[in-house]
């Protein structure tokens, strides 16, 4: 039981959505855009969250839309998980987002809210950041499109009032050689101990990581130090893991020690998984 | 046209093949509409977090944990509770498998792999695992879940006599 009240409202267009959440902050209503509403209700449910009004933006059609179009993927940022695996659209998206919570919840779980949420892990960032996507972006001065990797650095970035509309990505990154691995504590269904994505594209690596440091990122120094074809698999690992941004996590999933370990592991499978495209 | 709500009143759900009046707040789950406003104590609450799917129901045949779910979210979607199932071939292979002990995780697990059979029919053991992952049970009838949906599968599978 959720014990604050909100208001719900269901715009059927960006313009729509954003000026009706400048009219519910005008009048103190401290709205929220709701995507799947998994963790608003989650947080809401334990008064972490008190939003006065929520603005679900699953009724507008920029958000649902799903497809190609000049050679560019376009993806709503309303739509649940399972949306896009089942697709097969975009393989990688589709395992990252497979992997995120369970199968059921995936079906509520927008990759909007996923990358808007405050839960650390963004999953679905990863292989965003790594295949040079756009996010377009509705707000208070209309519709802009920017780089991906410029609005979300460690988290996503957006001007009070604005919603993220659409992600788009160039078909020629559709089908690359990639990895995705998804290490947890046990079981299959937790946060990640750490995920890492790889895609091979003009001959060199890419990599984001997720669940390693508390935001999820790509690196160059470390795709610098893996793509270096003078040093051996070890020096390209050690010189990868001198280069990370920060220390690995120490938490509950795992100790800081334990995460180097697991990805030095993942680092050596990955490099030998992809010999021969880079 | 933007629709809202803007406080308690009363919505039409359409579950189980009928279109019912809930009166809620726009806050409320669609968990709790159908326990407390339609007495459809089929969907249970465990975690009311997403973690348990003990409150497993279908919207437009896929499974939700409606614990996660606005009630007034599910307005124009077509609601399935454990209630709404008359003798479909995963209920009568609980029973044959032995599918339960305690029996509260038994309707969410019932849910989601109706949704199974329905959806994906031809689902192979990955997509078995990947969708029965999404429920606990705390008395660990795992594998006799699993034999229960994968005898369902199978009989789907075999030419009509
Ligand atoms: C049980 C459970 C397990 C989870 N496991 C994982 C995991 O393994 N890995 C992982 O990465 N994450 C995990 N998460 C986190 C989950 O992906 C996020 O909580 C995500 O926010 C939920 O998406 P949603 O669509 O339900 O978001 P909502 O609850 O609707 O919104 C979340 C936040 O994002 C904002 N928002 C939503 N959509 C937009 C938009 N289009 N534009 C601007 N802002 C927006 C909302 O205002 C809100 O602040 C888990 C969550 C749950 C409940
Ligand atoms: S009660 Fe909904 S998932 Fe546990
Ligand atoms: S039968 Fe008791 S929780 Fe599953």
């Amino acid at each position: 039981m959720i014990p604050c009240n909100f208001e719900y409202y269901m715009p059927e267009s960006p313009e729509e959505a954003v000026e009706t959440f400048l009219q519910l902050t005008r009048e103190g209503k401290n709205p929220m855009y709701y995507g799947g509403g998994t963790e608003i209700i989650s947080m809401a449910r334990v008064s972490n969250i008190t939003p006065g009004a929520v603005v679900d933006i699953k009724g507008i059609p920029e958000c649902n839309f799903l497809g190609l179009r000049d050679n560019q993927l376009i993806i709503g940022a309303a739509l649940p998980l399972t949306a896009i695996s089942e697709s097969q659209v975009f393989p990688l998206l589709g395992k990252a987002g497979g992997r995120v919570a369970d199968h059921t919840i995936q079906r509520k779980i927008t990759l909007g809210g996923n990358l808007a949420g405050t839960i650390i892990y963004r999953e679905t960032s990863l292989p965003l950041l790594v295949c040079d996507s756009q996010a377009v972006i509705a707000g208070p001065h209309g519709i802009r499109q920017v780089p991906f990797s410029e609005i979300f650095q460690q988290r996503l970035y957006l001007q009070p009032a604005e919603l993220l509309l659409q992600i788009i990505i160039d078909r020629s990154y559709l089908n690359l050689p990639y990895v995705h691995v998804k290490k947890v504590k046990q079981d299959k269904i937790d946060y990640p101990l750490l995920t890492l994505v790889a895609i091979v594209k003009d001959q060199r690596i890419r990599l984001a990581f997720s669940g390693l440091l508390a935001y999820p990122f790509r690196s160059l120094t470390v795709e610098e130090a893996l793509n270096d074809p003078h040093l051996t698999v070890k020096e390209r690992i050690d010189r990868a893991v001198t280069g990370l941004p920060a220390p690995p996590l120490h938490d509950i999933l795992g100790s800081a020690g334990y995460r180097e370990f697991v990805l030095r592991d993942t680092l050596k499978n990955t490099l030998s998984t992809l010999e021969g495209y880079y | 046209m933007i629709r809202q709500m803007k406080g308690p009143g009363p919505i039409q759900l359409a579950v189980n093949g009928e279109s019912r009046t809930v009166v809620v707040r726009p806050a409320d789950t669609l968990l709790y509409a159908l326990r407390e406003q339609l007495g459809l104590t089929g969907a249970k609450p465990g975690c009311e977090n997403g973690d348990c799917g003990a409150c497993t129901v279908l919207v437009d045949g896929w499974p939700v944990k409606s614990c996660l779910m606005l009630a007034v979210e599910a307005v124009g979607h077509q609601v399935t509770t454990v209630e709404g199932l008359k003798n479909a071939p995963i209920q009568k292979a609980f029973i044959e498998e032995f599918g339960f002990q305690c029996g509260y995780c038994t309707s969410g697990f019932i849910m989601t792999c109706h949704g199974l059979a329905t959806i994906h029919p031809e689902a192979d053991e990955v997509v078995i695992e990947e969708w029965l992952q999404s429920n606990l049970c705390r008395c660990t009838s795992y594998q006799e879940i699993k034999n229960a949906i994968t005898s369902v599968l199978a009989s789907s599978k075999l030419p009509a006599p």
